[in-house]
Formats: C-alpha cells, structure tokens, sequence
C-alpha cells in the first residue's frame, strides 16, 4: 500500500473513517481518491444490498475483505402481496456460501423477502464462529429443523429474529436445542410461528439470559403463562405476547399485573391475538413507559381500546385495527402528544356489506394530524378521502416523511366533490418536502402525477395503483423525482412511450416494477437490448413472451440495475432481455 | 442521458414502422389481453379460451358440476356432461372505472359523475358464487390478487379468527392462501382458497397453474410437445391414474380432494399436493375413518 507523503497513515484515515458509519457517506469517502478508496474497503465492515441481484457475491467479497454484517433484499416488495409468483428467486445460498469461505469471522445476517433454506441455516451455524445476529424478515424456505442448527450451534448468538418470515413449522422442539451454557441472548422473535414451544425450556432459555430485552412470544403461548416468564426477565424492554385470551380467573391476572408492574423497563407490547378485552387492564400500569403498541390483530372495539391507548402519553408508535374508529383517534390526538407513526389496519379488507363495519373515515386520521405535532409516518386503510381532509393532513403536517394511503376500493373519488384526488396528493407532495415514501390510491389522473413530478424532490419510494389516464403520467415520475430509487406500479395505463422515452432514469433507480400495465414485449425486448446495465425481467405466467405477437402487454415486469448481469437462476416464467433476445430488431 | 431520451424517441419512430409495434391507446386492450389486462388472478389467459369451447376433455370432464360436488375419476371414466352455467371457467376482468381513465381530463366531472354510481356497484361478481347453493350472502366481490394490499401473515391471521362484530363472519372471512405443490415440479403456488366456490373452479386453476409442468413430464413420457406448448393437460395425467390431488387438513392428516363438501373442504385445508398415486395408497380408507370420527 502506497503512502503518499503528505496524507496521513492508513491507520490514522482508518480510525476517521471508523466514525462514519452511512453507507453514503461511505460510499463518498471511497471515491475521493485510490488511496481512500483503499483504506475504505480494506475497513469496512457493513454491507447493505437493496437488491441481491444487483451485484454477486463475489464482486462483494473481493471489493470488502473484511466485512462483519450484511443485508441483504431478494423480492421486489409487492411480492409481500402475493404479486410474484413462488419460485421467482431471492435465493441466499450463493451468498452464504460464498461467505462462509470469506467471511469467517461474519457476525450479523439480515435479509428481507429471501429465500433461505434449512441447508443455508445450518451452514451459517458451523461456519460462522462469532455469529451474533440472525434477522429474517418475510423470508421462506426454511423449517424449524434449521432452526435446530442455529439453536445448537450458535454460542454466542444474540439475535434472532423470524418476523413474519413463512417457516415450516413442524414442532417446537428447536428450542430446547440451546444448550444450557447458551446465555447470551437479547432479542428473540418468534411471533411467526404456529407451533407451540416447550414452555420450560423457554422459561429456562430466558432466565438464564440476563442480557434479554426483546421477547416476541408466538400466538401459541397462553395468558397465563406470560407471568411466570416475566417473572424471570424484570429487564425486558420489549414484549410480544401470545393469544391475550383466558378465562381470567383473578389469580391469572393479579400476577400478570404484578410481573408487569415489575418490569420497569417494558416500553414496547406487541401480540395481542384474540383478545379478552376483560384482560386488558392488566397491561395498564406499563401505559405510561409505552412508547410503541402493537394492537394489529387485537380485535377488540373502540371503548376498550380507546381506554387502553389514550393512558399511554409517551406514545411513539402505534400499529392499530380500524376498529379504533374516529373516536378513537380523536382521544389519541389529544393524548398522545409524542405520536411519530401511526399505521391503522383495516378489520374487515374483503368486506362485502355497503356499510362500513367500523366508523373510521379520514376524519380520524386529519385529528391526529392536527393533535400530534411529530407525526411522520402514516399507513392509513379507509374507505374514503377527500381532497379537503388530504389538504388539511399536509398543511398540519409538513414534517411527514411517509405517507401511505389506502382506500380499499380501487379508483374511488373525492367522496364530497366526486372529483378525483389529484389536489389532495398534490398538497401532500408540494407541503411535504421531505417526503421520502408514498403510497396513492382512489381516484387519480395523470395530473397527480405531475405533481409528484414537480414537488416530490426528496421522494425515494413510490407504490402506485390503480391510477392515471396515460403514459403521460408515468412520464412525469421518471422525469422528474431527482431522487426516487424504487417506484412500483400495478394496473395503470402506463406503456411503451414514457418507458423507453425515461429509459436512462432506470439506471440511476433501484428498481422499477410494473404489472397489469401496458407495456409490450417488444418494448421490453428494446429496453434490454439498449440497457445493459439494466436487467429488464419479463414475469408471464402464460408461456413464452414470443409464443405471442410483440404488441402483446406482459403481465409483469421488473426492471432493476445490476453490474451481474443477467442472472441465472430464474424460474420459467422468468424471461430477461438482452442483446440475446432481440431477434428481430437490428 | 438527455441525447439517449432523445435517440429513444427517434429509435421509437422508427421501430415503429420497422416492427410495427403497437403501442396501444391509453384505456384500450389489445386483443390479445381480453380483459387480462387488468386480471392479476393467476390464470393465463390465453388458455381461457380452449377451455370455454369445452369440447376438449380437460379437468372438468370428471366432475359433476351441477352438485358441486367433485367425484374425482381415476380411471378416465364417466364423461359427464357440463352444466355449462356453472361449471366453466369465467375471466374475472376488473373493468370499474375504466371509462373514467379513458376520459382524460376532459368532462372530467361529467365523467365521473356518470360512473360513480358503477364504481360502487359495478363489481364484477363472481359468476359462480351465485350459483352456490350453500352461500346464503349475496355474492362475494371479485377479489383482485393482492388488493388491498396486506401481507399474507396478516390476512391468514384475519382469517383463522374473523371479525367478532361480524354476522357474516363464517362466509366473509377474508382470505387464505395455501401452498400447492406437485411432484416433481420445481416449485410451488399459492393459491387463496376464498376465491374459489367450488371443486370445480379450483380444478380449473389448478389446471392453468400445473400444465407448464405437465410439460415436462409429457416429454418424459415421449409425447412431442410444440413451442413448450401441449394438448396435454393436468386431468390427462390424473386420469391416466398418474397423479392424485391431496390436501393436509387442520389435523395434520392428508386427505384426498373431493369427498367432503366444498365448505368443509376449504375450511380445514392447509395445503395442496399433486401426489403421485403411489404415494397416496392408504388415503381413501382413512378419510372414512375420519368422517366417522368428525360427526
């Protein structure tokens, strides 16, 4: 390594370095000159891939000798919504084991929307001596045998985390496979689950772990053992309970009420299937160390739930069901002074009754904007909107940061005007100007669009549906938004003309996915022809793209850069473009 | 980047005449959509239409669709005729509104206006479901995949548990998806049971989702097959006594399709297998046992 007389020793840039920990910000260091591009690499010791096909393992590990901790992203989002059909990829056995001969001394794993196996699972347990952290989220592939793996194996491990990931459930036994050494715990999530655990070696595992803060107990575990086990962790910080359902027979609740009161540390709850509202005020004294309450599968109605929420002042975060009603968030607003993220959930998705079966309308959603001044994070589900009450939300709040909108039924208006919701979303973009995230729907034309074109300058994620009039609209987006790095379209009017016309703002994206749109293969076939640095997948369920004229519209298309070029392991209704597939075209 | 905008739309123009792509009017489908376009149901719609002329014996043939009831023939035995009403497939197209995106801009309020009352009502229903005997609610709206968009975790949660204000609740419970497998394919689907009436319609799907399979295993069995495509189909390897469709119910236990009522069927079904009939020797007896056990 080459030492330039006037800059300093690589140990001295090392240790600066070491402060900074943003990828950006790391990213930037890099590209100063070879030298700090050197002293970079040679030190970095986290890697985030948005998108794990955008680069291989290899180029990773060659470019970052030394890295402790990685994630990792497979499926584009809207596969959360069954849009990608299984078997699409995401794959994470290249990666491991291509790190478990590079990376011997890889501490954290964290990977979203991927598909491990139980083969990977127990490769990371023997290959990895230090392994510490373990985050699956909405991962697939793998069964309660690998859990067994990483249980038996993983001495020091500190987290382990299964949020919502899909697992082949088979027993709980896996968990009595930590042995009884093991007492390094701090975080465990297995609230995904369906088995149940041995509730002794669960009792056993976290009172032997004096570092554990974080329990998210699965729907398997009754009321009343959640006593016993608090009993043993007075340091939690974080619960999930299981089925909150018994017969609450007063000894069952006058120590779940005790053990509760006992951990001063709690400020996070979770859980909360089934309910029995009569239990309910067993969690009352941890109300005002709340900071985030999870209620989104308590189905419990608005009195109750509104007695529960309005105690807890110190509120940050609250996931909610519908069934909290305008009332509801009336009395949030006006106690919950420190609410940052809100997210209501809708009871009743599918529901085919005219009315409502809850009172919740986008009145409840304009009184928490006005009552919490640090509101930033909204993911709303109602049935209507108007532009009113979208002007209001912006102006109360332009500190939002994201906003996610859904009103169930596709391509309804402004219920007062009938008007579409251009204006409201306009309002929203134009007020907010640090909006990273949103997410549109009712009725829109391409106007909205063009709003989001001109203000959202800061816009990083776009989820659209449902939408627009013509490619014009699609047009405003890629031509403006300096900043967005993932937008995802189903079931709009958008086509070849503002694709092809944008092709060069896919390459400064993460990824663009489009389903039930009407974008040609034949465009398709262009834009892989002409991008190489993009890899242009066409998903169509119906055989063959060029079993059907070039004119025809794919069903899905998921557009994402890459410097791996096309990959290897798609399913067949998996179809990239390239300079391979352009017959026809000169 | 400006000059490769420009040399796009150039490169367009030109292409355009070259290889006469098409670049469809917003709002209109091309043909060979039909109203795919705006279907995410997992059926390729290409196939719909050799299943509506139903003078090819496919899945269906087996099944009496009239009852509702699915007799599952192995022997490729009884012909029964159609109830053309109630036993073939329908595309679920999801037309609301399009006049209102065709409408670009202009008498906007007059457009909207005019069709607001088709977006509260034109649902296009399942034609099937109205047909059901056993369903007592007036037909369940066609339930667009992935809409509204919440995580599988949380509806199968919903689902398992529905809303207790609900009197509804047995027939509205939302949605669950179960994994269907088949022997010897590469991977897995996942099918959400609430969309489908009858033994019939989920045939039908299952038909659509495995035939690129049954590819496979015809080339295995020597039959030609053009452009990946083939006159084969999923009921023709059932018939042939090849494969046999199972399911795991909440037990554990694996059951064959068909011999319980639709209702009770979705009710209980955690997955789908398409077994070959070696493995499923020993099925039939026990669901005797079970029914006798169950009431």
């Amino acid at each position: 390594m080459r030492r330039m007389a006037y800059s300093f020793p690589e140990e001295v840039l090392e240790h600066v370095f070491s402060f900074i920990q943003s990828d950006n910000d790391r990213n930037s260091i890099s590209l100063v000159c070879k030298s700090w591009y050197e002293v970079e690499r040679w030190c970095r010791r986290k890697i985030f891939v948005g998108n794990c096909y955008s680069v291989c393992p290899s180029m990773v590990i060659k470019r970052f000798p030394e890295v402790r901790s990685i994630e990792l992203k497979g499926k584009p989002h809207f596969a959360d919504f069954n849009l990608v059909p299984e078997g699409w990829g995401g794959y994470v056995y290249p990666w491991i084991t291509a790190m478990a001969s590079s990376y011997p001394w890889l501490q954290e794993i964290r990977l979203k929307r991927m598909v491990i196996t139980d083969d990977c699972l127990e490769l990371i347990a023997k290959s990895f001596k230090n392994f510490n952290v373990l985050v699956l989220s909405s991962c697939e592939g793998f069964s309660t045998d690998g859990l067994v793996a990483i249980a038996a194996n993983c001495r020091n491990l500190r987290e382990l985390d299964l949020r919502e990931s899909e697992v082949e459930d088979f027993n709980g036994h896996w968990l009595s496979h930590f042995p009884d050494t093991y007492t390094s715990l701090v975080s465990l999530n297995i609230s995904c689950l369906g088995s149940e655990v041995s509730f002794s070696a669960l009792e056993r595992l976290v009172g032997r772990c004096p570092n554990l803060r974080t329990l998210r107990l699965n729907r398997a575990v009754p009321l009343d053992r959640i006593a016993n086990l608090l009993s043993r962790v007075p340091q939690l910080v974080e619960l999930g309970t299981g089925a909150y359902s018994s017969e609450m027979r007063p000894e069952v609740f006058s120590n779940l009420a005790g053990a509760v009161t006992h951990c001063k540390q709690l400020s996070s709850l979770s859980g909360f299937w089934d309910v029995n509202p009569a239990c309910l005020p067993a969690v009352y004294p941890t109300c005002t160390r709340l900071t985030s309450l999870n209620l989104s599968y308590a189905t419990i109605q608005s009195p109750e739930l509104t007695k529960l929420v309005s105690q807890c002042h110190n509120l940050q975060c609250l996931w909610v069901l519908d069934y909290i009603e305008d009332s509801g968030l009336e009395a949030i607003a006006a106690s919950c002074k420190d609410l940052r993220e809100l997210r209501v959930f809708p009871s009743d998705p599918f529901g085919v009754e005219v009315e409502p079966n809850v009172s919740l309308t986008e009145q409840g959603l304009v009184s928490v904007s006005e009552g919490c001044s640090k509101l930033q994070s909204v993911l709303y589900f109602c049935r209507q909107m108007s532009n009113a009450a979208l002007i209001t939300i912006a102006r109360n709040r332009p500190n939002m940061t994201r906003f996610r909108l859904c009103i169930i039924e596709p391509r309804t208006p402004d219920y007062l005007t009938l008007q579409p919701l251009d204006m409201g979303f306009g309002a929203i973009v134009e007020h907010c100007k640090d909006l990273q995230r949103l997410s549109l729907s009712g009725l829109l034309t391409d106007r909205v669009f063009e709003y989001i074109g001109t203000y959202a300058n800061k816009l990083e994620m776009l989820s659209v549906a449902f939408a627009g009039d013509s490619d014009l609209g699609l047009h405003h987006i890629l031509s403006g938004c300096e900043n967005l790095r993932k937008l995802e379209i189903r079931d709009c009017p958008f086509g070849d003309k503002a694709l092809l016309a944008n092709a060069a703002k896919l390459e400064t994206m993460r990824s663009l996915w489009m389903s039930s749109c009407s974008v040609s293969y034949g465009a398709c076939k262009l834009l892989g022809q002409k991008m190489p640095r993009l890899n242009v997948e066409v998903i169509d369920e119906r055989g063959p793209p060029d079993s059907r004229p070039e004119s025809c519209h794919v069903e899905k298309l998921y557009i994402y850069r890459t410097v791996a070029g096309a990959r290897l392991d798609m399913p067949d209704f998996v179809w990239t473009m390239d300079e391979d597939s352009a017959v026809g075209l000169s | 980047m400006e000059s490769s905008d420009k040399s796009f739309e150039r490169n367009n123009g030109l292409n355009l005449k070259a290889t006469e792509l098409r670049l469809g009017l917003p709002g209109s489908v091309s043909p060979e959509r039909d109203d795919g376009a705006e279907d995410n149901n997992w059926y390729p719609s290409g196939e719909v239409k050799s299943l509506v002329s139903g003078d090819k014996r496919g899945f269906s043939d087996a099944i009496d669709g009239c009852s509702g009831k699915w007799v599952f023939s192995v022997s490729g035995g009884s012909e029964v005729d159609l109830c053309k009403g109630g036993g073939l497939f329908s595309p679920r197209g999801f037309n609301v509104g399009k006049s209102l995106a065709g409408s670009e801009g202009k008498n906007q309020q007059e457009g909207v206006a005019a069709t607001v009352g088709k977006v509260n009502v034109t649902q296009p229903q399942k034609p099937l479901q109205e047909k059901r005997p056993q369903l007592s609610t007036p037909a369940a709206k066609a339930q667009v995949v992935g809409w509204p968009p919440i995580r599988s975790f949380r509806k199968n949660s919903m689902a398992n548990h529905p809303p207790k204000n609900d009197d509804n609740a047995e027939a509205k419970s939302g949605c669950l998806y179960v994994k269907v497998s088949m022997d010897g394919a590469p991977y897995l689907r996942k099918i959400d049971l609430k969309t489908y009436g009858s033994y019939l319609e989920l045939s039908s799907a299952l038909e659509k989702m495995f035939s690129c399979f049954t590819i496979g295993q015809c080339g295995y069995h020597g039959v030609p097959s053009r452009d990946g495509l083939t006159e084969r189909r999923l009921m023709d390897l059932l018939h042939g006594s090849e494969y046999v469709l199972t399911y795991e119910d909440k037990d554990g236990d694996w059951m064959l399709v068909g011999d319980v009522p639709w209702e009770m069927f979705s009710n209980s079904c955690k997955r789908l297998r398409i077994m070959k009939s070696s493995e499923a020797i020993g099925l039939a007896p026990r669901v005797m046992e079970k029914s006798k056990n169950r009431y």
